[in-house]
């Protein structure tokens, strides 16, 4: 049983976001990026299955780039079993077309099961694990909290609103959503990460762009309008009416 | 002329909010271009396609009556191809990713993910999503058939229920190829809230004063439909259970409503409740660095607020 | 004899001592009781870890129990911790492993030399490499390696706080390297992000200005001292932490590196070296005031009419053995009436805040009837005082909860001490 989890770099939501001078897409020159935090759980729920014996191998995947490097090692570092960068020839133009190349990598690689993060930040254009199986004619749940595998089917636990959960079978080779592990991702030593750096080896892949023009045009990407502070209410009468047009009174 | 499909959901039985609220947005669409807006049920929820009163044609296609990601994706995708909507509107909820990223790839339609507006531009439509957990909004164009993720929220549900004339005409479907099979639903254990999930908190600080004093707040929170959470002098104070503390070393909440009784808003408070939706604070000190966060704000004793509010809702 | 359980016994059957034979039933020995046969792996595992070996001399005397803080509040203590060790129990996988906030109260009086000061992080670092850590814990590290401070706070954020007072202040972040000042002032994560922290930040920058020192700070490119990542037993953390901060040292040429966080200043003075080799001129911020005192005393002329008290911290006061140099500042104040608690200096009980556990309040709650720093918020407020004085910037926030806590509101304040002393000086 091997398992394919791919990581993303995204921009880190701690820092100030700013507009770049289209007035259409993120200013990336300054930003600082980090492993979307779906995406750490997703890896953290395969490496759950590994030590429960329902899997062999975990192999972590990433684009090429800055800090792929890190996020590799630290996969590493976390208990996956191989690690391998994705050079990517041409550039993605929306997140639809990065999970057609995220799943040509995925294809040679080869995996029983595909676990990413169930959504990011910036992936406007649609979600990974959707198009990724649908590339790869396999199966998709996703919003997964949970994995059970056994033989050649895998039990899945979907979270729907309200704390409600669904039990799912799914054959494999599948596309696995990740919302949560069932534990919070681990933390990786430092001293444990440089270790894995001096001996571990980062394979390769490549997956090549066609580069298609998107179909969506972009007018303005742009703060949402918001007041200064707090509008500040005089009575519960008025806190009664904004409770209304909340739909929660 | 824009032809608008919106994909229902439901759970138990009952549709989800985000059906009406879906069909709400795609009534108000047909009806400024002059289309036609139509509601795809699956399975028993035929039975209940009068309550999808926006809807001109309510399409039931034959289908299991639980969600199955494989065989709905596949029922939407038919319906796509035979019916040629302009726009197909799918929520962006835990059905929602699913169904929108495979029947996109399949059928090579553009996906615009987690939209809270849309607006018809000639025979275009723009549509505004939230990206960077809510820091920045896209505003796009597209001029070809598209599905649009519909986050929850986006339109009173009301807005679905009334105003179309709600024919009702089977489907017949594809199938899925059997790969994903329903097993069961899972409730949520009775023992205590998980506040993490709760749509509404309404949440208490050190302006309680006392514990007998938590009743009044638990009332208010009963007929508001919403869960109570804490700041840790209260639970520190054995007022309530650590499984309802807000912040630092206790859960981060990101509900709908977050109704901040009496809490001044320390950052270790903040850092576990600032992904609220809507915050809406009421303290009496006007400096109180809640009111940085929040939405709304009221100065004043908290338990005056929740006795006026109990008496408007009574 | 009768029949008894202990009568098995050994007995030799020549005993010779110092030339005198002592053979006889009189040094008869019994064999060891069913009490005391234990399963002692948890003992040894403990005892291998280098810097850990020193439980081995535990005798179970109880000094410890009696002066640990966490038992004054709970049911723990460094006796306990070997109780439990002798019983089976894998320290490394237990939460009493995370209970202990180093304050070194039990080193002070043990007879045995048993050193939980150095057995703790040493336990802990087996425990974060083997993944056993709190998810409190586990937070914190994250945020530190991905930030370099432990509440997660945008690194770019970190010079934020002096932007009321930007032209009063040299921020070193981009200067060029060689670029000299008096005082390198090491800020610190509290000062730098938590808002009463940045109210004793600005307070500090004012001090320094009326003082006419030459400072400046490291401003976005400092990191977090790592003394409680060192604690909690990440040690890699700690080291990428000491190297980065002292290349920064190194950059600027200083005479003083001025320190805010007794933390910072204990990982500087103490484990810094060990890691860089350099050696730096670190002082506390009360040992650097104090060192000014005549001319401070000459700037404060405003009136701090308050009874105050002072609570030492474990990491300026227990572990660097500096009492006086806040006690030299306090008395100073003009106007103020300085009463000790009664657990103080050596002695002083501890916030809770130490060893990490300004990120373990959740874990150690279950523990616990009440937070360490709530009992020395009621010991204060005993005192008659109405200003609880700190000089650990930990301190400020765990204080002020615990004064809520006790319904002590308007009753007692906590200030820092910059903030008294800048608050005696008027603007000018």
């Amino acid at each position: 049983m091997k398992i394919l989890v791919l990581l993303r770099q995204v921009p880190d939501l701690v820092e100030d976001l700013e507009v770049d001078d289209s007035g259409k897409a993120l200013d990336v020159s300054e930003i600082k990026f980090k492993l979307n935090e779906y995406d750490e759980h997703a890896l953290e729920e395969a490496i759950l299955l590994k030590e429960r014996g329902e899997a062999d191998e975990v192999v972590a995947l990433t684009q090429e780039g800055e800090g792929s490097e890190k996020v590799l090692y630290t996969a590493l570092a976390k208990g996956a079993t191989l690690a391998k960068s994705i050079a990517i020839s041409g550039e993605a133009s929306d997140s639809a077309q990065f999970a057609k190349l995220m799943a040509e990598a995925a294809k040679a690689e080869g995996g029983d099961m595909i676990m990413v993060g169930v959504q990011s930040v910036d992936d406007r254009d649609g979600q990974l694990a959707p198009i990724v199986a649908a590339s790869l004619d396999m199966p998709c749940i996703s919003a997964v909290t949970g994995v059970k595998v056994s033989g050649n089917t895998a039990s899945i636990f979907k979270e729907y609103s309200g704390g409600i959960m669904a039990e799912f079978e799914a054959d494999l080779p599948a596309v696995i959503g990740i919302q949560a592990a069932e534990q919070p991702p681990r933390y990786a030593p430092v001293s444990k990460i440089k270790q894995i750096q001096d001996s571990a080896e980062i394979g390769s892949l490549s997956a090549s762009s066609s580069n298609g023009a998107s179909s969506i045009e972009v007018l303005a990407l742009a703060p949402p309008p918001k007041g200064e502070g707090a509008k500040m209410l005089d009575s519960g009468k008025d806190l009664l009416d904004v409770l209304k047009d909340l739909g929660v009174a | 002329m824009a032809n608008i499909l919106v994909v229902t959901e439901h759970i138990k039985g009952n549709f989800e909010d985000i059906s009406f609220e879906m069909l709400g947005l795609a009534r108000e669409l047909a009806g400024a271009t002059g289309g036609t807006c139509s509601a795809l049920v699956f399975g028993a929820m035929k039975s209940n396609a009068s309550q999808l009163g926006a809807a001109d044609v309510v399409l039931a296609a034959d289908a299991g009556d639980e969600y199955n990601p494989e065989e709905y994706s596949a029922i939407v995708e038919s319906v796509i191809k035979d019916k040629s909507p302009d726009l197909v509107l799918i929520g962006s909820t835990s059905m929602g990713v699913d169904i929108a990223g495979q029947v996109g790839t399949t059928l090579n339609l553009p996906i615009i993910s987690y939209c809270n507006a849309i607006e018809a531009s000639g025979s275009a439509f723009k549509c505004t999503s939230q990206l960077y957990g809510g820091k920045l909004n896209s505003q796009v164009q597209v001029s070809q058939q598209a599905i649009v993720m519909v986050l929850a929220g986006s339109a009173d549900p009301e807005t679905g229920k009334s105003g179309g004339s709600a024919s009702l005409e089977d489907v017949s479907a594809g199938k899925g190829a059997g790969k994903v099979r329903f097993k069961t639903l899972i409730e949520p254990e009775a023992s205590d809230v998980d506040i993490t999930q709760s749509q509404v908190l309404v949440s208490i600080g050190r302006g309680v004063g006392s514990k007998d004093d938590i009743e009044a707040i638990e009332e208010l929170a009963e007929s508001l439909n919403a869960d109570v959470s804490c700041s840790r002098p209260i639970v520190d104070a054995g007022w309530m259970s650590k499984s309802r503390q807000v912040g630092k070393s206790g859960l981060k909440v990101k509900p709908k409503v977050y109704l901040a009784l009496g809490i001044s808003g320390a950052p270790e408070h903040i850092e576990g409740m600032k992904s609220a939706s809507t915050i809406i604070a009421v303290n009496t000190d006007p400096q109180a660095p809640i009111f940085d966060v929040a939405h709304y704000g009221i100065v004043g004793d908290l338990f005056d607020v929740t006795e006026e509010l109990m008496d408007e809702l009574d | 004899m009768s029949e008894h359980k202990y009568q098995d016994s050994v007995q030799l059957e020549q005993v010779i001592v110092d030339g005198m034979d002592i053979s006889g039933h009189w040094n008869k020995m019994f064999v060891p009781r069913a009490l005391t046969q234990f399963d002692i792996s948890g003992l040894e595992q403990l005892r291998d870890i280098p810097g850990a070996e020193s439980i081995n001399n535990c005798y179970q005397c109880a000094k410890c129990v009696g002066s640990c803080p966490v038992e004054y509040v709970g049911s723990y203590g460094p006796r306990k911790i070997y109780r439990k060790l002798q019983i089976g129990t894998n320290l490394i996988e237990d939460d009493y492993l995370w209970l202990c906030t180093t304050c070194k109260n039990c080193v002070r009086v043990c007879p045995k030399e048993v050193n939980m000061g150095e057995i703790i992080p040493a336990a802990r670092e087996k425990a974060v490499l083997g993944g056993f850590i709190p998810d409190e814990i586990q937070e914190m590290l994250q945020s530190v390696s991905e930030y370099g401070n432990p509440m997660g706070e945008s690194a770019r954020k970190r010079a934020k706080w002096t932007k009321p007072i930007k032209d009063s202040i040299k921020n070193l972040a981009k200067a060029e390297e060689g670029e000299s000042v008096d005082v390198l002032w090491f800020v610190g994560d509290f000062y730098a992000y938590h808002g009463r922290g940045n109210d004793a930040a600005l307070a500090m920058v004012n001090v320094f200005n009326r003082l006419g020192v030459d400072f400046g700070i490291l401003g976005e490119a400092e990191k977090t001292d790592g003394d409680s990542q060192r604690l909690v037993g990440e040690s890699g953390l700690f080291e990428d932490l000491a190297n980065h901060n002292d290349a920064l040292f190194e950059k600027f040429p200083h005479k003083d590196l001025v320190v805010n966080d007794p933390h910072a200043y204990n990982a500087i003075k103490k484990f810094y070296p060990g890691i860089t080799g350099n050696t730096r001129n670190v002082t506390h911020y009360t040992q650097f005031l104090s060192s000014r005192l005549d001319e401070l005393k000459a700037l404060m002329t405003k009136s701090f009419d308050k009874k105050v008290t002072f609570h030492d911290p474990c990491y300026l006061g227990r572990h660097n053995d500096e009492y006086n140099a806040p006690r030299e500042l306090i008395n100073s104040i003009p106007g103020a009436t300085f009463i000790e608690m009664p657990r103080h200096k050596e002695q002083s009980y501890c916030c809770g805040g130490g060893g990490g556990g300004m990120w373990l309040d959740g874990l150690v709650a279950n523990y616990t009837s009440e937070r360490l720093s709530t009992n020395r918020v009621r010991e204060a407020v005993e005192t008659g005082a109405e200003v609880l004085l700190v000089c650990c910037p930990y301190e400020v926030s765990r204080f002020e909860d615990a004064v809520k806590a006790v319904n002590a509101e308007g009753k007692l304040e906590v200030m820092d001490i910059v903030e008294v002393i800048n608050a005696c000086i008027p603007e000018g």
